[in-house]
């Protein structure tokens, strides 16, 4: 809390983890620097939060390391590890105030009273909280709460901060506000946080770099900008936001999907090799019209099903040619049952080489509101 | 509303505010229960209380025979206040003491549970007069551990567990250490698993996450469990009496209320009874109002 640069620099090497004949994590690798804010991504089960338990040293890891600065911590129990916590169910102690609980670390620490009020004071002030310094947990609200909570984490300047879906227990005008106080309490502290989500917007506002996982294996590992707008795989586009997918096939500048042929183009380099592939389009890259203009892109006939008022526009869900299931985007108004023309750029449709085993589920990218991954 | 005319009308307005108050047809339920009560506890006490004061030399008599050690036998009153107080703490303490740890490590996912559980309930549904039987041939002077132990040479006397207070206490553990595990497994299973990891995290050691947050947060639960622990234990007279030596050492407040009965000794006995009553509310009223300076909070860090 004495200003910038007191972050550990995090090393994970081939990190694993079993439970029985399930690998929950599989050969995790990461370089954090001192400072960085990485955000782990991925769906409920993609063993995200058992990235994070191994780092606390909550859970043992099958084989590979985990070093800060410099110094193996991955055998070492939790309260050795110099890391600090924030949970998604808060996990104050509901038996000491405020201030007692931010102060808990310290007295762990040994740190000596006079200090240990002084650095409990400016943590409180740094929240926000310093009225309700002598309340108990329960008198607060849920965001005071992980307030209280982000407060206990850094004012022992820990050399990494875990944070474990802090904002998935609160509802959904608090949990921005309480995102933007992260990000500024990071920018004024500099301290190494690993933050777990399964909230693509959450990772992407808040991290430095993102590591998207799935199924215990690291999908992509990027800036926020590298991963929405360039992702690795139709997975990766599916979680990033691209909610169309289109199986199909690639034959030089055209993509055919049976029912539906797209003039694809302008990404350039990241087309994969012509056969089987995946085109994925984002909902806002696909605009529904009634009278399309000449020349406007690739021309998708659609049956409006669902039309939904958005304030700035609406979302609509529709089907295609084949009985295909699009959303998209329009400024105005649908009925359900009435046919339009959905209208993609050539450049905006996103090719992947189709995976031979797995069909994307888009789908499962949905934010579900404080399902524990 | 204006259809159902004037006396609907009312009626509507009569449940509402019936209703607004608490009071909905469910409260019929309470009935037998009360009733129940009334007849079979509140008459029987307040009719016993009336009787100890009817001694035969004026309304206190009673109590001053009873004080006076002139009671059957002349048996001494104030002495059995102490003894039955005694055990009954001692039990309580030993109870709550054993059954902390055990449900403490009980909590969570354990392997088998329902099988530990239900053998740890087995003394539970013997009955005390079963076990104190059973403990008088197992631990009596030439009972096998006694002779065990004579036999490999780790004592030259049988050990004195029965016939004493020592037997007694092994008897009220024996049968109210379940009943205080079941009760302390419900405590430990309501702290909030995360909190011992929010601890470690903090910094922690195993010792000070038990001392600094399990163990305040069980502090209520172990002020019931040892109040309902000593008011099972105050009462209990079949061990005190099988195991114990009721003629001197372990003579129990409710031994003396029931030899003045058997010798038709009403007030007296009656006046015994009052006295238990007292000593036992006095106990329950000191730890309850200390337990008011205790967390009485949840004991999960947060929704969720």
């Amino acid at each position: 809390m004495t200003g910038r640069g007191c972050g550990g620099a995090l090393r994970i090497d081939a990190l694993r983890r079993e439970f029985g004949s399930f690998t929950a994590l599989e050969g995790l690798e990461l370089d954090v620097p001192a400072g960085e804010f990485v955000a782990l991504l991925g769906p409920s089960g993609c063993g995200k939060s058992t990235a994070l338990n191994l780092l606390a040293g909550l859970l043992d890891p099958t084989t590979g390391t985990i070093s800060l600065d410099g110094r193996r911590i991955d055998r070492l129990p939790p309260e050795q590890r110099g890391i600090a916590m924030v949970f998604q169910n808060y996990a104050l102690f509901p038996h000491l105030t405020v201030a007692d609980n931010i102060a808990f670390g310290l007295r762990m620490r040994g740190c000596p009273k006079p200090e240990r009020a002084e650095r409990v004071r400016r943590a409180l002030d740094l929240v926000r909280l310093r009225a309700q310094a002598d309340r108990y947990p329960r008198q607060l609200s849920g965001g005071q709460q992980q307030r209280v909570a982000i407060a206990r984490a850094v004012v022992v300047e820990p050399r990494l901060v875990l944070m474990d879906e802090p904002l998935s227990n609160l509802d959904a005008s608090l949990r921005l506000d309480l995102r933007t106080e992260i990000r500024a309490l990071h920018q004024q502290l500099s301290l190494t946080t690993i933050y777990v989500t399964h909230d693509q917007t959450e990772a992407l506002s808040l991290a430095d770099r993102l590591v998207v996982l799935r199924d215990g294996a690291v999908q992509q590992v990027g800036t926020p900008a590298e991963v929405y707008e360039r992702p690795a795989n139709a997975f990766v586009a599916g979680f990033v936001g691209y909610r169309n997918s289109l199986p199909g096939t690639l034959t030089g500048g055209v993509f055919d999907a049976g029912d539906l042929v797209l003039r694809v183009g302008g990404y350039g380099t990241d087309r994969p090799a012509p056969g089987p592939a995946v085109a994925m389009i984002r909902p806002e890259d696909l605009l529904l019209v009634r009278e399309p203009a000449a020349g406007s892109g690739n021309e998708v006939p659609l049956d409006v099903r669902v039309c939904e008022y958005q304030g700035r526009g609406f979302a609509i869900e529709g089907s295609g040619p084949g009985g295909q299931l699009l959303h998209c985007r329009s400024d105005r108004s649908f009925r359900p049952g009435e046919r339009a023309v959905a209208v993609v750029a050539p450049d905006r449709v996103r090719l992947f080489a189709r995976p031979q085993t797995e069909t994307p589920t888009p789908d499962r990218a949905l934010p579900v509101d404080g399902q524990p991954s | 509303m204006s259809a159902s005319g004037p006396s609907g009308d009312h009626l509507l307005r009569w449940r509402d505010r019936a209703r607004r108050r608490g009071v909905t047809p469910t409260v019929w339920l309470v009935v037998p229960g009360a009733l129940f009560m009334v007849v079979f506890f509140v008459y029987p006490v307040c009719y016993g209380v009336g009787l100890s004061f009817q001694g035969t030399q004026g309304w206190s008599s009673a109590y001053r025979d009873f004080f006076a050690d002139r009671l059957v036998n002349n048996h001494g009153s104030r002495r059995s206040i102490l003894i039955t107080l005694e055990l009954a703490l001692a039990a309580s303490v030993v109870n709550v003491v054993l059954a902390v740890p055990i449900a403490y490590r009980m909590r969570g996912r354990v392997r088998a549970k329902r099988a530990l559980i239900a053998v740890v309930l087995v003394p539970m549904t013997l009955g005390t007069v079963f076990v104190a039987s059973a403990m008088k041939e197992f631990l009596g002077p030439s009972g096998w551990l006694n002779r065990a132990l004579l036999g490999i040479g780790a004592i030259e006397q049988p050990l004195p567990l029965v016939g004493n207070v020592t037997g007694v206490l092994l008897s009220l553990v024996f049968t109210g250490l379940p009943f205080a595990f079941l009760l302390m497994v419900g405590y430990t299973s309501g702290i909030d698993p995360g909190l011992d990891k929010a601890a470690a995290v903090c910094g922690a050691r195993p010792a000070q996450r038990f001392w600094l947050v399990t163990f305040p947060l069980l502090l209520p639960g172990m002020t019931i469990t040892f109040c309902l622990s000593f008011v099972l234990a105050f009462g209990v007279f079949p061990s005190a009496t099988l195991v114990g030596n009721d003629a001197g050492p372990t003579r129990v407040l409710s031994k003396v209320a029931y030899t003045e009965y058997s010798y038709g000794h009403y007030p007296t006995a009656s006046a015994a009874a009052v006295v238990m009553a007292v000593v036992q509310l006095a106990v329950l009223g000191l730890v309850l109002s200390a337990r008011g300076l205790l967390h009485r909070g949840p004991t999960t860090g947060g929704k969720g």
